[in-house]
């Protein structure tokens, strides 16, 4: 059994959706317990992100705020 | 033991998808909902960039309506095909630039390609009959299933009952008798439906989330595709004309003048390709220049942003003016008078 991975999203400069689709879409790509730093700029992401979490499975481990960027950590559930 | 039959649900974050998709799940089909994201659902969008409505709550009403119901969303990036929805839409527009119908038939394809791929057995949409006055009438609504090729795996629970059995209808997937006969144009018996499920705080009734159904954008947008000499857009096109106030002084440029300070954080990250004005010796909007002004229009750009400046009782305001390459120089210009800028240039 592989190391669980940690990749790193740039969703910067994106409005939502878009940051959205894009965790969607490494998300789609990982594993169960596989981990997704998205870095982003739309503040929107700190309600929408969760949220797509929430409903599809995954947990969000870390919401924090990096000057003008906001980094959320994502755990991949079971898809 | 029964197969558990499953379906997709066009979920556009209003009231209808939601019950729609909530009536099939009363009859024990699972259901997941997909949302198309075409460029032009741009409430988020709005709120992200002006700065006045960053305290309000803000949510994505399609992920908000799967949390309600339970269900993973999908959601689709479809913002490069559907430019050919726009730009050539077979049953031609609406009111505005609003391709209602040719846009239903193709989500609905698109959703039949989504369920054939993921083996899912039929699509669910909130349409009701006689609601819009372009996608769902009596007579437009065959033509949907008939052209995105879903035929009857289409079904439409709130109005169901007022059209020909469906192929879950008949393979007694679902049961016609749970289905709603609903059509017109009041929302009473959605609402009324809604609160016999307990649903609160959904989003209310509107003309849908799409830009090209307002008839300001659509104006912008039409004026876009004049002064190009062509019709065609890109991302940025779409984005820009949601910001700021937007005034043509020539054919061949036109200025996007920030209205407070969330568009002008937003239009900051466009001087990179684009001319701009930016009063210095008094607070004032950026202005990003869309087009080839010459040296005396560039000038008249500058008494036109000045204006727009809290020094606009000035003599002079300075300005800087940035080339889209990062050329920067000093202007210094004398407002324009208000009653120089003629309301044909407000776009």
């Amino acid at each position: 059994v592989s190391e669980p991975r940690k990749v790193l999203l740039d969703a910067r400069r994106l409005l939502c959706p878009m940051p959205v689709i894009r965790v969607q879409n490494a998300v789609a790509e990982l594993r169960p317990g596989d981990r997704l730093e998205a870095m982003c700029s739309d503040p929107g992401v700190l309600h929408d992100i969760p949220a797509w979490c929430r409903i599809n499975g995954h947990k969000v481990l870390e919401s924090r705020r990096d000057g003008a960027d906001y980094i959320l950590l994502v755990e991949v559930g079971d898809q | 033991m029964t197969q558990q039959r499953k379906a997709l649900a066009l979920i556009s974050g209003g009231l209808d998808s939601l019950l729609a998709a909530r009536v099939m799940q009363e009859q024990g089909i699972h259901v997941e909902g997909v949302n198309f994201f075409t460029g032009f659902c741009v409430e988020g969008h709005t709120h992200a960039i002006r700065q006045k409505d960053r305290h309000r709550p803000k949510r994505n009403n399609a992920l908000w309506v799967a949390e309600q119901l339970g269900i993973k969303l999908h959601i689709i990036d479809i913002v490069e095909e559907y430019k050919d929805i726009v730009l050539n839409p077979k049953h031609g527009y609406g009111a505005n630039l609003n391709p209602c119908l040719d846009c239903k038939i193709f989500m609905v394809h698109k959703a039949l390609e989504w369920i054939l791929a993921h083996g899912f057995d039929f699509i669910i949409t909130g349409e009701v009959v006689g609601q819009r006055p372009m996608s769902q009438r009596k007579d437009t609504m065959p033509v949907v299933a008939r052209e995105s090729e879903a035929h009857d795996r289409l079904v439409r629970p709130l109005c169901g009952r007022n059209l020909p059995p469906t192929l879950p209808e008949r393979e007694g997937w679902i049961k016609r008798e749970g289905l709603y006969d609903f059509s017109g144009r009041s929302r009473k018996p959605q609402m009324a439906l809604a609160a016999k499920f307990g649903l609160q705080d959904y989003a209310q009734p509107s003309g849908g989330c799409c830009f090209l159904t307002d008839e300001q954008y659509s104006h912008k947008l039409a004026d876009l595709w004049q002064a190009r000499g062509e019709r065609r857009y890109e991302m940025d096109d779409i984005m820009l004309l949601k910001v700021g106030r937007h005034l043509r002084p020539r054919p061949h440029f036109k200025l996007i003048i920030a209205r407070e300070e969330g568009e002008g954080n937003f239009l900051q990250g466009y001087r990179k390709g684009y001319g701009s004005l930016t009063p210095i010796s008094h607070p004032g909007p950026l202005t990003l220049i869309d087009g080839t002004p010459d040296e005396s229009e560039i000038e008249l750009a500058a008494r036109i942003v000045a204006r727009y400046s809290q020094g606009r009782s000035a003599e002079r305001v300075e300005l800087e003016y940035q080339d889209g390459e990062g050329n920067s120089r000093r202007l210094s210009v004398a407002p324009i008078p208000p009653h120089e800028i003629p309301q044909e240039w407000h776009l």
